[in-house]
């Protein structure tokens, strides 16, 4: 038989809508003139929306291309599958890039980026985001994965003039680059050892008990620690809150949500789809990975007093958060696919509380560019929409009422360990639910709080709010709010 | 319709502190008091008629986590809304004419109907989940009024307070979330009555300790147990008068109210091994209540920590797992929350006035400066120290009954030390409020306070909120029966005897 593949368009078209809007961006907004500039931000966005169509007709059955055959006992695998989980990412990729998009449409215009590039480069990463959800095997992952963080850094250094930026573009770029090569190494002894590189037969490799090697295990735990860059996970975490801060707001939003989103999600499909029999090998070393990553994330995120570098150090102990259902994974296929459950159910409330988090964040940058912790104080006084927005964001991330939609997620989160009997887990995620408790609410205090002494100075004016910022922040908290009443949808994003 | 009454109860102040956000800042300041008079005395009404005649309602809400939306009100729960519905009530009352010194009367007033939902939410819930979500409810809108409306007096100011109370609370609660994930992977659900229909569900002697354990640390944590307290002199001493009053009033059942509806229903096998513990800390509670009231200088504080041992007895009460004990403990529950909240509204009324709580400032002779205020500054404390015929005695002897006769599975020696020393603790317990109605009440007044023209005594506004919860504690010292008759049969059939 030969190998010749018939490639399901229709599966492939949301990654190929938004590569191809891609480029045609990047070449459209050479011939734009300049009073017609922001229409790239716009088809940039339609891109998306278009790409974010296409999945309502992806519903439904799942759909599997690039496959090859099966030979006698062996089945067929494919590459390239659309199922649930698929289709759920993807909707959050795009989801979380319109909104990015729309954030960054004032950014581009007032801060003099190139917008062609910046379009370009962030649908190029957008594009594998969603390629990355739907990768089956372990060179499609990487590639995708590379395809998202290679124009990372290029959209992080975009501001040529600044020098924290051009900084922090390099530390991303040195630290992705060795990242991948410790990842392609770990994948490389998996693949020498069970001669697969799709997910499924790796898992079936590893499956047989009388096979397990050392050096399977080893490159099971290197692969961990490439991801573990990716995610920003301690202590392969000291790149985040540097590149958050140096690249513009609307940069630092698209990587804390949908780039790390992608980071977990392929995580997610290497343990569970992959790595599955090897849960044993795995889940002490994320359960760990957990502890720390969450541990550090909050302690430090105490002492922060810039808007953005305590966003960064929270979402770094968020990753911890989202770890933890990993961590906590028990040996069989139902325990492994609990926890995916568990984990994808985290990933979609971070998402959109973070997200609405940095929007807020993104509009007071835009009026006090040091977007400094006391640069809130007072602001429910003459903001009180977007003060409101952005207490309500932070009680999520507290995950404490009225925030529900984050009391939800991290119930799911705390019923994984303690479901499996790792007590400790729970107990150090308990902990430092209250740690993060403390700084969440001072920041949202502080929106409440009396004018401080300085504010003797005249009432700040009312911030004039853009359409497009106003409809990130709309879209966001009305999810946000939406889901704390019925958040079904998130937590039984799987079925 | 009769389903409807329990939602509705919820409904009421979550609609009022909606119209409170969506109002402009000018209009919502103007009528946040009127519309919270009117809103919670709604809810009271509800309340009352829920009482009477609500039915139980059970809707699913996130079947993937388990979470039903499960409520239902019955002999143990009643008290304890009714409580809540008419001290939230009395508090908006007040502060018709009484708002602390900030102002920003809309903000106040939302977060007070986001507190009222919590606490009347912690208390209908009948699905653990559905608890644990309205026992944090109450964390941030009180933490608000602590911090924001809050008094800078306390050691660190009033943020520490509020911090302090939210952290430790949280730190207990999200221990007691352990302790509920752990009933769910056990047994495979959050329902309340099933659950404490079958003791436990199927759950093994070890697992029941540990749940029991963790339930009961949350929830010790909230009561408080010493040595869990601490957060309490601070947050009470610094929280407005209102904010006072709900605190020491409502928040504090919460914890007791969990361990009787949960805590012991739902791992009895662990309530039993860990009951002499609670017992055991509860007295050291009493004991230490007691003494540290002794020594304070403050008024606000004074009454705080007099809360330590009171709570001290409601705990001694759940810890001898007999009906009478258990009986008592709901009755000093709600006992409790009238007096204190007496005590906490005349505290702050004298605060007010003079500016001051320390006692050395305020010095003696308020009877014969505000003879109304020292008057039912006496009639509260009287109250307070257990005098028989008024509420505070009742709940106080029939935990000690309990402690008398405990559980036959309880060492009965061991209970009967603790019955002598919390004896010891009454006697210490009227001591510190005699001393305190000698030094405060009688006595001549200091000069700077008689040459004071604008100490007004109680006005008529003043009097009228408070007179309900004075007629309440006369009526339930007198008729005891009134709470005992709708605590007792749900007590005898869910503990048994």
């Amino acid at each position: 038989m030969t190998a010749t593949q018939s490639i399901d368009l229709l599966a492939v078209a949301p990654p190929i809508v938004v590569a191809v809007v891609a480029i045609g961006v990047l070449v459209l907004e050479a011939f734009l003139p300049a009073r017609l500039a922001p229409v790239a931000g716009w088809v940039s966005l339609a891109g998306l929306a278009a790409a974010l169509l296409t999945l309502l007709a992806l519903r439904g059955e799942t759909r599997r291309t690039f496959c090859v055959p099966g030979r006698g006992l062996v089945l067929p695998s494919c590459s390239y599958v659309v199922d649930d989980l698929t289709l759920v990412f993807q909707a959050l990729v795009l989801a979380g890039a319109i909104v990015v998009v729309l954030l960054s449409l004032d950014t581009v215009r007032d801060s003099g980026l190139p917008a062609g590039e910046y379009w370009f480069l962030l649908l190029s990463s957008v594009s594998g985001a969603v390629t990355l959800a739907a990768s089956r095997d372990v060179l499609t992952l990487v590639v995708a994965l590379e395809v998202v963080s290679l124009p990372a850094f290029a959209l992080v250094g975009l501001r040529r003039h600044d020098s924290r930026s051009s900084e922090a573009a390099l530390k991303l770029f040195l630290v992705s680059v060795v990242s991948t090569a410790v990842m392609l190494f770990g994948l490389s002894l998996v693949y020498g050892t069970t001669g697969a590189v799709h997910l499924d037969r790796i898992a079936a490799a590893l499956s047989d008990p009388a096979g397990r090697e050392p050096a399977t295990a080893l490159g099971v735990t290197l692969a961990i620690a490439g991801f573990a860059f990716k995610v920003a996970a301690v202590p392969f975490h000291f790149w985040a809150p540097d590149v958050y801060v140096g690249a513009p707001v609307p940069v630092a939003a698209y990587l804390s949500v949908v780039s790390k989103a992608a980071g977990f999600v392929g995580l997610a499909l290497l343990l569970t789809k992959g790595f599955g029999p090897y849960a044993d090998v795995w889940a002490p070393v994320l359960a760990v990975l957990a502890a720390l990553t969450m541990t550090v994330g909050n302690l430090v995120a105490l002492r922060q007093r810039h808007a953005v570098r305590l966003l960064a150090w929270s979402s770094v102990a968020q990753s911890g958060y989202m770890l933890v259902p990993l961590g906590s994974a028990g040996r069989g296929q139902t325990s492994v696919d609990a926890v995916l459950r568990a984990t994808v159910a985290y990933v979609l409330a971070y998402a959109v509380m973070n997200l609405g988090a940095f929007a807020v964040v993104t509009l007071v940058g835009r009026h006090r560019p040091a977007n400094r912790l006391l640069d809130y104080r007072a602001l429910g006084r003459t903001e009180p929409l977007t003060a409101f927005a952005l207490a309500f964001f932070l009680a999520c991330l507290a995950g404490l009422p009225p925030g529900l939609l984050g009391l939800f997620a991290k119930v799911v989160v705390f019923q994984a360990p303690v479901t499996q009997g790792v007590g400790w887990l729970a107990v150090v995620m308990a902990v430092n639910v209250v740690i993060g408790l403390f700084y969440y609410l001072g920041w949202a205090a502080l929106l409440y709080a009396r004018p401080g002494g300085a504010a003797a100075a005249p009432r700040p004016p009312s911030y004039r709010i853009s359409w497009s910022d106003g409809l990130a922040i709309g879209i966001t908290l009305g999810a946000a709010l939406w889901l704390s009443v019925l958040p079904r949808m998130v937590l039984e994003a799987l079925g | 319709m009769r389903q409807a009454l329990l939602p509705l109860l919820l409904g009421l102040p979550v609609a009022g502190c909606l119209a409170l956000l969506v109002l402009p800042p000018a209009v919502g300041d103007r009528v946040a008091v009127r519309l919270g008079v009117a809103v919670c005395g709604l809810t009271a009404a509800v309340a009352v008629l829920a009482t009477a005649v609500a039915d139980d309602l059970d809707l699913s809400w996130v079947p993937s986590l388990g979470l039903r939306f499960h409520l239902g009100l019955d002999g143990i729960s009643a008290p304890l809304v009714l409580l809540t519905a008419g001290l939230t009530f009395l508090c908006m009352a007040y502060s018709t004419r009484i708002m602390p010194v900030d102002g920003r009367p809309r903000s106040f007033i939302g977060l007070l109907f986001l507190l009222e939902v919590g606490m009347l939410g912690t208390f209908v819930a009948l699905d653990l989940l559905l608890f644990f979500v309205f026992f944090e409810v109450v964390l941030v809108p009180m933490w608000f009024v602590i911090a924001q409306w809050g008094d800078d007096g306390v050691p660190g100011g009033r943020v520490a307070a509020a911090n302090t109370f939210i952290l430790y609370t949280l730190l207990g609660s999200a221990v007691m979330l352990l302790g509920i994930l752990l009933v769910r992977a056990k047994t495979g659900t959050f329902d309340m009555v099933a659950l404490a229909a079958t003791g436990g569900g199927g759950m093994s002697h070890d697992v029941q300790v540990l749940a029991f354990l963790a339930l009961a640390l949350g929830l010790a944590v909230k009561a408080p147990m010493w040595p869990l307290h601490s957060w309490l002199p601070d947050a009470h001493t610094a929280a407005p008068t209102v904010g006072s009053v709900l605190l020491a009033g409502v928040l504090l059942k919460m914890g007791t109210y969990g361990l009787v509806r949960i805590a012991v229903p739902i791992a009895p096998e662990g309530a039993r091994v860990l009951a002499p513990f609670l017992g055991g800390f509860a007295v050291v509670g009493i004991l230490y209540g007691a003494l540290a009231c002794m020594v304070q200088r403050d008024l606000k504080r004074l009454i705080a920590f007099s809360s330590v041992g009171h709570m001290g007895f409601v705990l001694l009460g759940i810890a001898t797992l007999t009906p009478v004990g258990i009986n008592g403990a709901l009755f000093a529950n709600v006992a409790h929350g009238l007096i204190t909240g007496l005590l906490f509204f005349l505290a702050g009324a004298i605060k007010d006035r003079h500016h001051t709580a320390s006692l050395d400032d305020l010095g003696g002779g308020l009877y014969q400066r505000l003879p109304k205020l020292g008057g039912l500054l006496a009639f509260a404390a009287v109250a307070s120290l257990g005098l028989p015929g008024l509420a505070g005695f009742w709940g106080e002897m029939l935990a000690l009954l309990g402690a008398f006769e405990p559980d036959p599975a309880l060492p009965r020696g061991l209970y009967l030390v603790f019955m002598a020393l919390a004896g010891i603790g009454v006697v210490l317990t009227t001591l510190y409020l005699v001393t305190l109605v000698r030094r405060v009440a009688q006595g001549v007044s200091a000069p700077r306070w008689r040459d004071a023209i604008l100490l007004r005594d109680a006005t008529s506004h003043e009097l009228l909120v408070w007179s309900p919860v004075v007629v309440l504690v006369l009526g339930l010292g007198l008729w005891p029966k009134l709470l005992l008759d709708l605590t007792d049969p749900v007590v005898r059939r869910v503990f048994g005897g």
